[in-house]
Formats: structure tokens, C-alpha cells, sequence
């Protein structure tokens, strides 16, 4: 075990696959001289040289439409999309051909690439830049959708990403880079995907997070403890596709309550799934309607007590839990 | 060098088995035994055999949604297309795919694609593979006038000249993005200009022009072979058949008279009567051809239509990858 950040949990993550496996190359904007815009290629170009790690143009349909051409050719590409923001202008390649390519084929084509994005809002960065968007990708059946909230989650879970023959939409949450935590240095360590993790016991509510929003959740159950004497449960998905319901389920009818917490909009979002999923299978558990502590249903805005008043709040959880106490 | 007879037979059996699969295609369609969108490759058969004629294992192509000349000029299987076409679980696809989809990873057909420009950035991958394998493979990028537009055609130019990948880029340009005249969706008449933008050489050729589009493909994709970076190709060529199917919607968009001077420039025509001038095959040599390549026709059709749709079961299968 060692204590790392995120960051470098994840280029472990990278090198570590790079060194087992020759068919991993990486291919980003400013990924190798320049060392990745979050740092976490930071150092790969020295060691595996221009063949495996590749500066690209600003494209990013290119970048990922290569990277599932590399695919077919029998690679395992890693692509980087800067950030998730501009995931949109690749999302025709992500979707018609990535997601879709191997129902389309009979299973003649499979498309194992690793696609990574930085999330999340927070960083003042305004509308354009800001966007949560795990949900929408893990609408789109035939893509894996995996967004770690821990330093050992990340390695594990990007690690295991590349033993995986499906494109997997790999989301870091840009609060998390930074985050410190114990990350075990066996180079066989991954984390499964479809195993959410019960990150704290709790008996009365239970609090389901994804990426950033797992930390809102775990601040706010130790304020309904200290505070309340609420004692919550608290679920991280892990992975959104493929989804662990039964974790959640078999929470949700020990606590008999449920909040969501994303950073994600509301409205149509994946905390809608979760809720759905939770009526049909735990219906007859719940004392309460399941909650959710979401975005405000805006484009995120620049000014700083604006953007905090948009985005999911501890506060926000803990009152959405009170609210279920109420008579 | 002038080329071999052999060569030569081997240009016009790729192309006529394109026209005769197409037609009876077309039948098919238009008589509602085939349902779907079909983008039919009559008239364009030079470009599709030229290129494929200098393909062999290991190569690949990728496609449009006007993909069924492709496939059929890397060898694809008759029995297999048109049981995909009829959505048959003979079908390459297991009928899942379907006209626009078509694939098949053996002959390095990396499918047909059902949006317009969403095939150049996946070729450039596949040539990316190609160079990091260090094999001497090259991808064939089919995409059309229209695609050329796209601006995933624009980063995949961008990205093959910039990594000198092995690779040619063959346009199309049969006149119109699906009902739209070139002269209304660009401001250039040479799509191969665009190539200056992205650091390697274009070309013009007469699509229609079997033997032009063979020597043409045949120096890029040597260029390509030796690591000297990609081509663009353009061939100019034309659609006999509508966008879709084979007659028009009703919408005059194009007039009879510029159809008919297309036709008499029918890219089989001219080869078969340069084939005749020397004397490597003449009338009855080349109806004997297609009488055989219409057998094959008839007997891949009674396959398809004789074959069991998919069971409900195949549906959810292959969407995930173990």
C-alpha cells in the first residue's frame, strides 16, 4: 500500500497495463509533452516513447474514431478526451460506432478501447465546461460506464477497464484528482466492475452517490450522525454500467429510505433510473418517496455563489434526509 | 504498362458481379421483398473493383452507407449479403445490421456505415494499427462529395497526413450528397484540392474509367505500403439508381438527359469494349461471365429467402463483448 492522489493512482493504473500488455498505446490532446491537462499522463511519453503515447490535434471525433479503428485492428487503445465537455463532439463515434458495432456485426467486431474524460462542475469554469454527464453515457446500451470516486478505485477500476473487450467510458471526476488514499501496488489489484461499494454502514437511510457526489454523501452521513443521530448508509456505484442494483436494494430494505446524490441534472437524469429501480424492486420497503439531491436544473453557471447554489450541497443531502423523517 | 488480361478480367468480373448484385437488389426493393433503405453502387462499380483489385489479406476497407460494392469487390459472399438484406440469420449480420451495416471481418471490410463521414476517422485507426503492428497493410477509406463536407473527414485527413499512415482515401464524387447538386454543397469542383490541406497528395481520376482508377490506386497504396504517408483519390463518377432505391421519389433534381450522358459512359460498357478491342473477351465471353455471375445471383436469392429470420433470442445477444 502506498498513499496517493488520484492522479497518480491513475498513471500507475496506465503504466502498469502499458508495461503487461504491448496493444495498449495512448492518444490525447496534450497527453505527452505537455504531460495531460490533470497531470496523469505526466511522464509516460519519456518511458514508452512517441509509438505508445501520441499528442493529437484537437479533433476529438478523430481521436476516438481512431481509437476504435485501432480497435478493430487489434489494438486496446486508451484515448483521452480532455474533459467531458468535448466528449460531445466525438459522441457520434461514441455511440453509432463504439456502443453499436458489435450487436450490428453479430459479434464480428468488438471495440475494447478505454475512453477517459475529466468531469464535473465546481472549478468556475461556466456552462460549457462544467457539464456531469455519466448518466447519458450510460443510457446508450453495448458501452461500459465507470466512474471511481477513491485513488484505489481509480487504479483498479482503469485497470481492469483494459481486460475489458467493450469500449468503457472511464469518467474522473476533476475534485477527485487531488484526493489522497491508499492504493495497493500489486500489479494484479483491479476492482470488478457492477460491485458498488458500501462505503459506510448506517441503519436508517441509505445514500447512493456515483464519482464526485459520493464525497457529498459521506460528509453528509457523518452530519446526520454528529447532529441528527441519523444513522446512513452510504452506497458508491462505482460503476454505472454495469449497475449493481442489488447492493442498493438490499440497503434500501434494511434502511427503508433512499436519497440520490448526483451532479448531474435532475430531469431525466440516472438518478430517475435508480429511483425507478428502487420502486420496482423495494416498493413495499420504503417508508419514505426516494429523494433526490441533484444540479439545479440551469447550464452551470461562472460566478462563484451561483454555481455553489446550483451544484449538490452536503447540507442539500442532509435536508433531503431530514425531510424524510418528518411526519 | 499496359495491364495483363488478367487483370483485366479480374477488373470486369469485380464490377460486373457489383452491377448484377445491385440490380437485382434494386428488383428486390422496389417489388418490397427487401425492406430498409437501400443505397445502391450502379454506376460507380470502377471505383469499388480499381482499389479492391490491389487488396489482399490483411488490408481493410471501410465503408459508406452505399457500402454493397465494396464488400462485393473484396470478395464478399453473396448467400451472406443478401440474407442480410432480406434480415435473415444467414446474413452476415444475422439481419441485426442490415443494408447500412454490413461487415465482414474476414475479407477487412470494417462496414458499411449508416451516418455520412462517420467511416474516415475508424479507416485512420485501422491504418494506425497497421503502422504500429509494423505490418505493410494499408486501409482503403471509401466515403463520397458529401462526406467531404463532414468534419470527421477533415481531423481523420488531419491526423493520417500528420502520422504519414498507410492509407488512401478514395472519394467518390458521383455529384450530389444524397439529392444535392456539388455545386450546391461546395464551393470546389476538385475534391482531391483538399488534400494540399493535410499534407499529401490528391488526385483526380475518371471513376468511370476502370483501368484509370486501377493504375491511379495502384501507385497510392504502393506509396502507402512503403510508409510514404496516405493519397486522396478522388474518382468522378455518377449514380445511375436514386439516393435511395432506384427511381427517384417523384422530385426532379436531376435531369434525364445528364442521366443518359452518364450511361454512355457505363463504367462496364467501356471496359468491355477496350476488353473486346484486344481481343480478351469478346460478346459471347462476356455474356457467358455475367450468365454466371446471375447464376450465383439467382441461387444466393433462393438462399436468403429460404433462411429462418433470427430467433427472438438473437436479440440481446452481442451487445456486450465477454
Amino acid at each position: 500500500m502506498a498513499i496517493m492522489r488520484m492522479r497518480d493512482a491513475l498513471r500507475e493504473a496506465l503504466r502498469e497495463e502499458m508495461l503487461r500488455d504491448e496493444r495498449i498505446f495512448l492518444m490525447g490532446e496534450d497527453i505527452g509533452l505537455y504531460g495531460g491537462s490533470y497531470a496523469v499522463t505526466k511522464g509516460l511519453l519519456e518511458e514508452f516513447g512517441e509509438e505508445r503515447v501520441r499528442d493529437t490535434p484537437i479533433a476529438e471525433s478523430a481521436i476516438v474514431g481512431i481509437g476504435i479503428g485501432a480497435a478493430m485492428g487489434g489494438l486496446h487503445p486508451m484515448v483521452e478526451i480532455m474533459t467531458i465537455n468535448f466528449s460531445f463532439l466525438a459522441l457520434d463515434q461514441i455511440v453509432n460506432n463504439a456502443a453499436k458495432l458489435l450487436h450490428m456485426s453479430n459479434g464480428q467486431i468488438n471495440v475494447p478501447l478505454v475512453i477517459r474524460m475529466a468531469s464535473g462542475g465546481g472549478s468556475q469554469l461556466a456552462a460549457t465546461h462544467s457539464h456531469s454527464l455519466e448518466g447519458l453515457y450510460a443510457h446508450f446500451p453495448g458501452l461500459k460506464v465507470v466512474c471511481p470516486s477513491t485513488p484505489a478505485d481509480a487504479k483498479g477500476l482503469l485497470k481492469r477497464a483494459f481486460r475489458d473487450q467493450n469500449t468503457v467510458i472511464f469518467i474522473e471526476h476533476t475534485a477527485n484528482y487531488g484526493l489522497r488514499g491508499e492504493v495497493p501496488d500489486d500489479p494484479d489489484f483491479l476492482v470488478e466492475f457492477g460491485v458498488a461499494n458500501v462505503v459506510r454502514e448506517g441503519t436508517d437511510v441509505t445514500i447512493v452517490g456515483y464519482s464526485g457526489s459520493v464525497h457529498q454523501a459521506i460528509r453528509a452521513a457523518e452530519l446526520l450522525e454528529q447532529q441528527e443521530e441519523i444513522s446512513a448508509e452510504v452506497i458508491d456505484l462505482r460503476t454505472l454500467r454495469p449497475l449493481d442494483m442489488d447492493t442498493v436494494i438490499r440497503s434500501v430494505k434494511k434502511t427503508n429510505r433512499a436519497v440520490i446524490v448526483e451532479d448531474a441534472w435532475k430531469f431525466g437524469g440516472f438518478g430517475g433510473e435508480l429511483a425507478a429501480q428502487i420502486m420496482e424492486r423495494a416498493f413495499d420497503w420504503l417508508d419514505a418517496p426516494v429523494a433526490r439531491v441533484a444540479c439545479k436544473d440551469v447550464p452551470l453557471p461562472y460566478n462563484r455563489n451561483l454555481e455553489f447554489h446550483a451544484l449538490p450541497s452536503e447540507e442539500d443531502v442532509v435536508e433531503a434526509v431530514l425531510g424524510m423523517f418528518k411526519e | 504498362m499496359p495491364l495483363s488480361a488478367e487483370t483485366l478480367r479480374d477488373l470486369h468480373r469485380r464490377m460486373l458481379r457489383i452491377r448484377l448484385f445491385e440490380e437485382e437488389a434494386g428488383r428486390l426493393s422496389e417489388a418490397g421483398r427487401i425492406p430498409g433503405a437501400l443505397h445502391l453502387y450502379v454506376g460507380e462499380e470502377a471505383v469499388a473493383a480499381g482499389v479492391a483489385a490491389h487488396l489482399g489479406p490483411g488490408d481493410q476497407v471501410t465503408s459508406t452507407h452505399r457500402g454493397h460494392g465494396h464488400l462485393v469487390a473484396v470478395g464478399g459472399d453473396f448467400r451472406q449479403m443478401f440474407a442480410e438484406l432480406f434480415g435473415r440469420a444467414t446474413g452476415y449480420c444475422r439481419g441485426k445490421g442490415g443494408s447500412m451495416h454490413i461487415a465482414d471481418m474476414d475479407l477487412g471490410m470494417l462496414g458499411a456505415n449508416g451516418i455520412v463521414g462517420g467511416g474516415p476517422p475508424i479507416a485512420v485507426g485501422a491504418a494506425f494499427s497497421n503502422k504500429y503492428r509494423k505490418t505493410q497493410n494499408v486501409t482503403a477509406c471509401f466515403f463520397g462529395d458529401g462526406a467531404s463536407n463532414e468534419g470527421s473527414f477533415h481531423e481523420a485527413a488531419n491526423m493520417a497526413g500528420l502520422y504519414r499512415l498507410p492509407l488512401i482515401f478514395v472519394c467518390e464524387n458521383n455529384g450530389f450528397g444524397e439529392f444535392t447538386r456539388q455545386d450546391r454543397h461546395q464551393a470546389i469542383r476538385d475534391i482531391a484540392d483538399r488534400a494540399a490541406g493535410y499534407g499529401f497528395p490528391g488526385i483526380v481520376v475518371d471513376g468511370m474509367d476502370a483501368v484509370a482508377v486501377y493504375e491511379a490506386a495502384g501507385e497510392a497504396i504502393a506509396r502507402a505500403r512503403r510508409g510514404e504517408g496516405p493519397t486522396l483519390l478522388e474518382c468522378k463518377t455518377y449514380r445511375f439508381f436514386d439516393h435511395v432505391g432506384v427511381r427517384g421519389m417523384g422530385v426532379v433534381y436531376r435531369s434525364d438527359d445528364e442521366v443518359r450522358a452518364w450511361r454512355e459512359r457505363d463504367p462496364i460498357t467501356l471496359l468491355e469494349r477496350r476488353l473486346a478491342e484486344l481481343g480478351i473477351l469478346d460478346e459471347a465471353g462476356a455474356a457467358a461471365v455475367r450468365e454466371a455471375i446471375q447464376a450465383e445471383v439467382r441461387e444466393a436469392v433462393a438462399f436468403a429467402e429460404a433462411s429462418p429470420f433470427p430467433d427472438p433470442a438473437a436479440l440481446t445477444e452481442d451487445v456486450y463483448a465477454s
